[in-house]
């Protein structure tokens, strides 16, 4: 089952043309990897998939993304369902400056759940569910920039859950953790890809093949290759992609 | 040569600085000799007495307390919105810089033009007559561009992530921006407003017609009442008044009080924004 199509998607910042012709179908219940070098426009690909990009001045877009077949874009679908049905983990741990268990229950309020008892209990689902109940259910009306990097991460993806997302994109998500933290967030996701689909924006080409499904090779704003992560990584039929996956440059 | 010009600029910088602080230092040396010997408790809390050549300040205390809120109350929300506005909703560019040149140039309208047009407008028009209703209102649209630039600077020290982070779980812009940006910005946002009560308290033009009066035997019993008010206080014992070896001490005792309480304002503004930069 295809969950989010991309057809021919070009988006330009000012007269900048950061992405070329992009088609591109991602499965569901997957973990589908976006690889490639620096700047080669695969932060730009995921922000543009929750209309996140929307808001940075100069952002243009031509092409389409349908969302199990309904055009995200189209008149009659509120920017707000789209990014709540479409969730995102960014690549530094962002959470609000509010308690933890704060930082679960606004998504919760602002998408018109009310009631304390209902929040309470969903607050310690997702926060069962990504691991970090044990370690901060005796603090759950603390800070939540007094954890760790590692814990606020999942924090974030706690917060995203919470929201029942069915797709949910995330930006590099353990650039900035620890080998342990990267581990756990890697674990989470093969975890999470049973419920919801998986979109990964990573540089790291090892996380991709250990966590990833399929993967898509992003270079210069084209995409040069999609398919099976065990197919890429083991038999890429374009000569870009395995130049780039045998470190010859990135 | 080069050298010698080298000392000099470097001389002639020194000098400039000095003659900045010596001017401030000046200024609080002449005003506190002359001015504190008739600061007592009962200058702070008595009422004038003996047509103002005796007794204490208290009415012009409260006075200056309550138009400087009032300013306040009336012009934070407005410029907290207007701030919002230009930083959160304004997508073009000519709009946002022509709102500012207007923002700038109500920051250089002279003072007694503001007095003139409360007159004009809040006095007669709207019929509040010389009042702290009139006075604040007034005042509140002196300030209104400290609170504007104040909250501008704290909304924008807001970190995108968080803005992207709360419109990533489904939020609107606006929920956005009550739930999470005007939160964080607060601290930022009251020290503009501290600023604002500073400024509004310390101003003399803006109340000489709209709110301020010579003598009144009691407080203002509701906002359509006249008040005395600090700065107004000095400019009437030292224009008006008919026992100047006993008023102009008084003068002088009230402009002590003033100096304090705008100093003391400034810098628990400053206090307030530094705390802030350190909690970031």
């Amino acid at each position: 089952m295809v969950k989010l199509e991309i057809k021919n998607l070009n988006v330009w910042f000012g007269e900048h043309h950061v992405l070329k012709n992009i088609s591109l179908k991602i499965p569901e219940h997957a973990i589908t990897a976006i690889i490639g070098p620096s700047g080669c426009g695969k932060s730009t690909l995921l922000r543009t998939l929750n209309r996140i990009n929307d808001l940075v001045p100069g952002f243009k877009i031509e092409g389409s993304i349908l969302l199990d077949g309904k055009d995200i874009h189209s008149k009659d679908v509120s920017v707000a369902e789209i990014r709540r049905k479409i969730g995102m983990v960014f690549q530094k741990p962002n959470p609000f400056p509010f308690s933890i268990y704060e930082n679960i229950a606004y998504g919760l309020r602002i998408n018109g759940i009310k009631s304390k008892r209902k929040i309470d209990e969903i607050v310690e689902k997702v926060l069962k569910h990504v691991g970090l109940w044990d370690e901060v259910k005796e603090r759950l009306h603390h800070s939540a920039l007094e954890l760790s990097g590692g814990q606020q991460q999942r924090l974030c993806i706690a917060r995203a859950i919470a929201v029942e997302p069915e797709v949910l994109l995330l930006d590099e998500p353990c650039s900035a953790l620890d080998p342990i933290s990267t581990f756990r967030i890697e674990e989470l996701m093969v975890k999470l890809k049973e419920e919801y689909t998986l979109v990964l924006v990573t540089h790291s080409m090892q996380q991709a093949a250990r966590v990833s499904d399929f993967t898509g090779f992003l270079y210069l704003g084209e995409l040069i290759e999609f398919g099976e992560t065990d197919r890429i990584f083991t038999n890429p039929e374009n000569k870009l992609t395995e130049d780039y996956i045998s470190g010859r440059f990135g | 040569m080069r050298k010698a010009v080298e000392i000099g600029g470097i001389a002639f910088c020194l000098i400039s600085v000095l003659f900045a602080l010596l001017s401030l230092f000046l200024i609080l040396f002449f005003i506190f000799i002359n001015g504190i010997k008739v600061i007592s408790p009962s200058f702070l809390f008595d009422f004038p007495r003996k047509a103002m050549t005796e007794g204490g300040i208290f009415p012009a205390i409260v006075g200056t307390f309550l138009l400087s809120l009032g300013a306040v109350f009336f012009s934070l929300p407005l410029g907290v919105m207007t701030a919002v506005y230009l930083t959160e909703y304004a997508t073009s560019r000519r709009i946002v810089k022509l709102i500012k040149i207007g923002i700038n140039n109500l920051a250089g309208t002279p003072s007694v033009v503001f007095g003139l047009f409360g007159l004009a407008v809040f006095v007669k028009l709207l019929g509040f007559g010389v009042s702290v209703l009139s006075g604040s209102l007034t005042l509140g649209i002196l300030i209104l561009p400290v609170i504007i630039r104040a909250s501008e600077e704290a909304i924008k020290s807001v970190p995108r992530e968080l803005r992207e982070a709360s419109l990533a779980l489904g939020a609107t812009r606006w929920q956005t921006v009550k739930n999470v940006v005007l939160p964080s910005a607060l601290p930022g946002i009251l020290t503009g407003a501290i600023l604002g009560v500073g400024r509004a308290a310390g101003e003399t033009a803006p109340i000489l017609f709209t709110a301020a009066t010579f003598y009144t035997a009691h407080l203002p019993r509701s906002l359509f009442d006249e008040v005395m008010a600090l700065p107004y206080h000095i400019y009437a014992l030292m224009t008006e008044g008919t026992f100047p070896e006993k008023q102009v001490p008084i003068a002088f005792g009230t402009a002590v009080v003033l100096l304090l309480l705008v100093l003391g304002i400034n810098s628990f503004a400053i206090w307030l924004r530094y705390r802030r930069r350190r909690a970031w």
